[in-house]
């Protein structure tokens, strides 16, 4: 059981490893994100909350930006699969549906949390400052909480997938939209009534709020209640995961 | 006699379309079984669901005495396959997806090396362990699949096409392979080809399916004798008509063209 998890978690990490466009091509989104908005809005964020630092507040959210991308394309690993044929192998093993969810989950949080750890490290580059070492534990358990969480969700909807155009649709009107109204990039405040509604039922708003009271100290929902909900939820997607995945003919 | 693959009326629909229509067969223990038909008769459907990759409509399979329906995981490691279209991974090496096989195939870790080393000497790959399978050519890709099929001591396999697009000294090998496998092994073997030469050498017993349903089964000499025919080419034209088959199904335009990109993998 163990051995069968770690052959796939393997897997994806071999791919991973071996492609190294894909490794750094995956940066380029967040280091254009933390310098255009970090210098383009900085001045102006310092202004309207009375001199405090943007790169405070946006450095955990690109974090998670780049967890939340990496963790997706997992589940576009799945259908990659399905297309070149290497699903039916795993899948006509004598294995249980709910292995190889685990395995391939692992294997992706895996991925997501190491493009999370070294885009965290870039921040350091550009000034951002984590205050002691319980900040950082606390804060890389969110991070790996969110790297879970939506690689489950990732290979929960591929499994319902049968090719990428279907992918394209979810990342356009689900993704992003998650991405943009999770406060990674903005505070959540002053929203219209429909915005504020879909900011609250968005998991990653409490994967970043909680990672950033861990790292700074601002936490809107209080860090523990984001530990909960952020972790019931990733407990959830696996289960939910799992029983989809019984159901993939390959 | 023994039986180790026993079939009763499966059926799968797609939609409203019928590609197997309820066929019933049964397989003994150690002996080669060829499925043989035209394009489309459903002999790749047929051995998807019999190897749990689709599930059935309707009809029941068992498998070395496991339902493969309700015992899956025990009904899948009782046999090995070797799908008509690929099933490697291409970033990893030949050796990886070896290494994968035997592991998701619960083989004891002690064993691993030596099945793999054994495997990959049949196929004529141990040299080429190391390379990634993206160099590899078509008719390597294929000797991998089966090599991989072997690392688990499948008791029965599931041949889909195994020698399509391969030269003439790699297909005789390979059946010279298989057939010693089903001798000394007692493996038994469950292939599809549209060589029917290599079908005539090799089969203990035959069965034809067409449009989904079987329409003649027997020993190659009682399937010539009934047809009245010389050769196993010949029986099989007579009782399937000379029509290309995908083409002559209206409106099934798809249909060809997915036949073809499929077939046109190696
Ligand atoms: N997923 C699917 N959806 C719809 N129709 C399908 C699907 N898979 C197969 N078919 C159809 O079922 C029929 C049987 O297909 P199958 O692949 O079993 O044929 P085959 O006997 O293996 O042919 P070939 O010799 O060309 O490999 C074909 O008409 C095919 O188009
Ligand atoms: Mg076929």
């Amino acid at each position: 059981m163990i051995e069968v998890i770690y052959i796939l978690w393997l897997r994806q990490l071999k791919h991973y490893w071996r492609s190294k466009a894909r490794l750094l091509g995956s940066l380029g989104q967040p280091v254009l994100f933390l310098v255009a908005f970090g210098f383009g809005f900085g001045p102006m964020y310092a202004k309207a909350s009375g001199g405090e630092n943007y790169m405070d507040f946006l450095a955990p959210g690109i974090v998670s930006m780049s967890i939340l991308f990496t963790a997706i394309f997992s589940g576009l690993e799945v259908i990659w699969d399905r297309q070149f044929g290497f699903l039916k192998e795993t899948f006509v093993a004598p294995i249980s549906r709910a292995e190889i969810m685990l395995g391939k989950t692992l294997g992706g949080a895996s991925i997501a949390m190491v493009q999370g750890l070294i885009v965290f490290c870039l921040t350091y580059v550009l000034g951002f400052r984590v205050p002691g070492l319980r900040s950082l534990g606390l804060g890389l358990i969110f991070m790996f909480l969110i790297a879970i969480f939506f690689t489950g969700f990732g290979l929960a909807i591929a499994s319902k997938m049968k090719d990428m155009h279907g992918f394209q649709l979810i990342m356009n009107f689900l993704i992003m939209p998650i991405f943009f109204l999770s406060g990674a990039l903005f505070p959540l405040e002053n929203l219209p009534p429909a915005i504020y509604f879909l900011s609250r039922v968005n998991p990653l708003t409490y994967g970043v709020d909680g990672m950033r009271g861990a790292f700074t100290g601002i936490s809107v929902f209080g860090i523990y209640n984001d530990l909960a909900i952020v972790g019931s939820l990733s407990a959830l997607i696996c289960m939910v995961g799992a029983v989809l995945f019984s159901k993939i003919e390959a | 006699m023994q039986i180790i693959l026993s079939v009763q009326s499966l059926t799968k629909k797609f939609e409203d379309f019928t590609a197997v229509n309820g066929i019933s067969f049964d397989v003994e223990t150690g002996s080669i079984f060829a499925f043989l038909g035209p394009n489309g008769a459903g002999k790749s459907t047929t051995i998807k669901m019999l190897t749990t990759v689709l599930k059935p409509t309707s009809g029941e399979i068992m498998i070395n005495g496991f339902n493969a329906l309700k015992e899956q995981d025990k009904a899948r490691a009782s046999f090995g396959i070797v799908f008509q279209d690929r099933s490697l991974d291409e970033e990893l090496t030949a050796y990886e997806n070896m290494e994968y096989h035997a592991v998701i195939y619960k083989v004891p870790r002690k064993e691993r090396e030596d099945r793999i080393r054994q495997a990959l000497e049949i196929v004529g790959l141990w040299e080429r362990r190391g390379d990634y399978v993206e160099k590899y050519s078509g008719g390597m890709k294929r000797r991998l699949e089966i090599a991989r099929a072997l690392v688990h001591y499948p008791k029965i396999l599931f041949l889909d096409e195994p020698t399509v697009g391969l030269d003439p000294q790699t297909r005789n090998s390979i059946w010279s392979h298989i057939k010693r496998l089903n001798e000394e092994k007692g493996m038994t073997i469950f292939l599809t080809t549209h060589y029917m030469e290599e079908a005539e050498a090799v089969a203990d017993q035959i069965a034809i399916i067409d449009h989904g349903r079987i329409i003649e089964s027997g020993t190659v000499e009682e399937i010539k004798k009934r047809t009245e025919t010389e050769s196993l080419e010949e029986a099989f034209l007579k009782l399937t008509g000379r029509d290309i088959r995908d083409d002559n199904v209206p409106g099934n335009k798809m249909r060809t063209i997915r036949g073809m990109r499929r077939r046109g993998r190696y």
